[in-house]
């Protein structure tokens, strides 16, 4: 090396041979005068200044540098096309003391990766993402990207970008401006030793952002390309500084670095999960089902308000607890936002199949629309629970048996005409005798937390109870 | 013993938390938006992620970096949102990423509608996304089982290093049974090959890409070696009065309850009937079937889709026994009696060829 001096080393945080490249070892597979490689070595450097080269997990896109891991010495993901900023946010999120770098072309981030980009400078991922903007797709071989300039050609603009076609380059640092929680905004260029200066510049700062956890950082980098632009590096360089400048001026577009400050996630203690979760404890052994064969397949129906679901789940918490097979299922869905709804429950001494309820033996129908919807679905011999004194005149059947009463107005009279369903649970379990009352008691103490209204609940149950008894002595 | 009643997809969501898994990323589809709403009220409290993405691209994606980043992590989603999904499961699996999904079926195609049905089959067993790739897949059919299935598949997608699903109905996901939660309660550490951003991890590599022909064919091979292993080591399935069975019944999830009421039926009009429920979809049980078809005359697959899952019933048959097919979809779970009566009218009545050619115009 006599009449040389060595002004820069290869930074560390590159491998010394590329082991990972299938062929020539020692040199990248850019092409001459391409901005990847130039970039490469910002980057590499400034992981080295920063002293963070353990730290750092290097994701890389699918485009032209797409073989990111053949050269960084650093951890390395390779992500989907346009994904990279959303594998680098759960990255981050799962190893927050990393340093993670998304490293995304044209096409990679603004054009198929546009929303994960937009929405990981929106969270203000703690992320550093550097953006590549040469205005083609390269790998692919040169097809139009979001930021092509008007009236440029590529493969897939044989006679220019147009605006009506294609539109307007998209500008992704003035986009993204638009955002609250981005940090740190920079657009540079690559088109002189000059611009690069400022470049290394940018690409440290962003990453410091990350190290101080500041918040969200993004480097646009003006790129050359030369060989799908078909020029030579010197030109290419050329055109990046006149051409591209023009269309995307360099400058800072963010920069709250000075204000923004870290933000630390409390430290969790692990409790006790099981408590949390609210697991039960095993109750050891499963209580001895009634004598008796059960089988109740009830439908529930009515408005929402009227308790349908919790009367459900009411039979079923008790079923379980007097040692019945019990399922319950909810109508779910849009259904059940347009305030009618219904669920299906099943007590059984058998196994039980499907928890769906087609041909009920139990129909407890809190209003007119929920009779008319499921009375003809009810089996010969069942028992039909509706909420009036009387039925609609079209509303006849000869084969099951109907429990006519007011159950909402007569809890009305108790206090409250939410227990409706109570009252109506009342009188289910006098004429089915399928549960025994301590179950049912049991479930309420355990699903009512509260001391006031399980007392009217009660009250309610009873009073159903006795409307049966009234009915059949 | 089952000592409390809860939905499945909340269930699910707790096994998954016992089994370890500290981090979600998802996107709302009905009908498994339980398991989302879930996590997001644990896994925050007990130190872990919850993020609602974008997308389920976005989130599938969200699953892809944790994983690399060695979390034991999942996502829940429903057919349109798993088919956004595919190409994420494809890295996945090229990467030998660990990620659990869960898929809660709903009506399809297009935006169909949220009712269950089992039409994700071919979509999820069969790989869905592009590449030779295969997905490890359980089938719960109870609400116990949703918790104790999802556990299994994290051990089983760490221990196989690929994606494992779990394939239940908008059904099991919404109903609620008793169900008892096993005495674990996992903490595992990030496997040796993930990166951590650490010294330790910094020559690992996440990537699913290989240039050369010769090393993506040995990538590919060393994944098939690992289904063909799992094809020995992981298989379940459930055989339900088959031991004289002459007809044999096939179905999975909420499908294969109905069908032991139907065995019931059969049996009571005097057909020795039996079930055969797979419990893993991939592997699939095919020589437990091949067993059965020694004695059994007629295998009768049922399922809430036009007919994707007896697709591997008559391949693991190979023609040594008919297999019909009986199904109802748009969100129609078939009751025990129309499978009964669609049995006995195979067996018995002429008309049988008229039905098969019907059946078939599906």
């Amino acid at each position: 090396m006599d009449g040389y001096v060595l002004a820069q080393h290869r930074a560390h945080s590159f491998y010394p041979v590329f082991d990972r490249k299938p062929d020539a070892q020692h040199q990248t597979h850019y092409c001459p005068g391409c901005g990847h490689g130039i970039l490469h070595k910002l980057i590499a450097r400034a992981i080295d200044e920063l002293g963070i080269q353990d730290r750092t997990i290097f994701v890389s896109p699918v485009g032209c540098a797409v073989f990111g891991y053949y050269y960084f010495d650093v951890g390395n993901i390779q992500a989907a096309h346009g994904r990279a900023a959303a594998v680098a946010t759960a990255v981050k999120r799962t190893r927050p003391q990393s340093i993670v770098i998304s490293y995304q072309g044209d096409g990679d981030l603004a054009a198929i990766g546009s929303a994960e980009i937009l929405h990981a400078a929106n969270r203000g991922e703690p992320i550093t993402v550097f953006f590549v903007n040469n205005a083609i797709y390269g790998m692919t071989g040169g097809q139009v990207a979001p930021t092509t300039p008007v009236g440029a050609k590529s493969t897939t603009t044989p006679f220019g970008r147009s605006v009506e076609n294609e539109g307007y380059p998209l500008r992704v640092c003035e986009l993204l401006a638009a955002l609250e929680a981005p940090i740190y905004l920079e657009r540079v260029a690559l088109g002189n030793n000059k611009q690069i200066t400022a470049a290394a510049r940018a690409v440290k700062k962003a990453l410091e952002i990350q190290v101080k956890g500041l918040g969200f950082s993004l480097v646009e980098i003006l790129s050359p390309c030369p060989t799908v632009w078909k020029m030579t590096p010197v030109e290419a360089q050329r055109h990046v500084r006149d051409e591209l400048a023009a269309i995307f001026p360099a400058g800072v577009y963010r920069d709250r670095s000075k204000d923004a400050v870290p933000w630390n996630a409390p430290a969790r203690p692990p409790g006790d999960v099981r408590g949390m979760l609210g697991i039960a404890p095993s109750n050891g052994k499963k209580p001895a089902p009634p004598g008796t064969f059960v089988d109740q397949r009830i439908k529930i129906a009515g408005f929402g308000g009227q308790g349908v679901l919790l009367l459900g789940e009411i039979l079923a918490e008790a079923g379980m607890r007097a040692g019945l097979e019990v399922s319950w299922l909810p109508s779910y869905g849009p259904e059940m936002r347009s305030g009618a709804s219904n669920c299906s429950v099943r007590l059984s001494t058998a196994p039980l199949d499907s928890p769906v309820v087609s041909s009920p033996n139990v129909l407890m129908a809190l209003n007119e629309p929920s009779l008319r919807k499921f009375l003809p679905d009810v089996e010969p011999g069942g028992a039909v629970f509706y909420n009036r004194t009387a039925l609609p005149e079209d509303c006849r059947r000869q084969d099951v048996h109907f429990i006519l009463r007011p159950f909402t107005e007569l809890a009305d009279e108790l206090g409250d005409a939410r227990a409706g369903n109570m009252v109506l649970l009342g009188a289910f379990l006098q004429m089915s005798r399928a549960l025994p009352l301590e179950a049912v008691g049991a479930a309420l103490a355990h699903m009512i937390p509260s001391e006031r209204l399980r007392a009217l609940d009660l009250e309610a149950l009873e009073r159903g109870r006795q409307l049966v008894k009234e009915i059949l002595p | 013993m089952p000592s409390q009643l809860m939905k499945g997809n909340e269930a699910l969501m707790k096994g998954a938390i016992l089994a370890g898994c500290r981090a979600f990323y998802g996107y709302p589809i009905t009908p498994a938006n339980e398991i989302a709403e879930t996590a997001a009220l644990y896994l925050p409290q007990l130190g872990g992620v919850f993020l609602q993405a974008e997308s389920e691209v976005a989130a599938i994606n969200m699953c892809y970096g944790a994983a690399a980043a060695g979390a034991r992590v999942m996502t829940a989603s429903s057919g349109p949102g798993i088919s956004l999904m595919q190409e994420g499961v494809s890295y996945l699996a090229g990467a030998e990423l660990p990620c659990v999904i869960a898929d809660l079926m709903r009506g399809g195609p297009g935006l169909g509608n949220i009712h269950p049905e089992q039409s994700d089959y071919f979509q999820v067993v069969k790989g869905g996304g592009h590449g030779c790739y295969r997905n490890l897949v359980l089938a719960p059919a109870s609400v116990q089982e949703m918790a104790e299935l999802t556990m299994l598949a994290f051990d089983l997608a760490e221990e196989y290093r690929n994606p494992v699903f779990v394939l239940a109905d908008g059904c099991v996901g919404q109903m609620m049974e008793p169900v008892e939660f096993p005495e674990v309660m996992k903490v595992t550490g990030a496997p040796e090959w993930a990166v951590t951003g650490t010294a330790a991890t910094r020559h690992n590599l996440i990537h699913s890409i290989h240039l050369e022909p010769a090393d993506l064919e040995r990538h590919i091979r060393h994944l098939e070696t690992k289904y063909k292993r799992a094809g020995r080591e992981i298989l379940r399935f459930e055989e339900w009065r088959t031991e004289d069975a002459e007809v044999v019944l096939v179905g999975y999830g909420i499908v294969s309850r109905v069908l032991k009421a139907a065995v019931e039926r059969l049996r009571r009009r005097g057909i020795a009937a039996g079930l055969l429920r797979p419990i893993t979809l991939f592997p699939f049980p095919s020589a437990a079937l091949r067993r059965l078809s020694a004695r059994a005359k007629l295998f009768v697959t049922v399922e809430m889709s036009t007919g994707q899952m007896v697709e591997d019933v008559r391949l693991a048959l190979e023609g040594r026994a008919p297999v019909e097919f009986y199904g109802r979809v748009g969100g129609i779970i078939p009751a025990a009696e129309e499978v009964s009566d669609f049995v006995v009218r195979l067996l018995t009545l002429p008309q049988v060829e008229e039905e098969r050619a019907w059946m078939a115009m599906f």
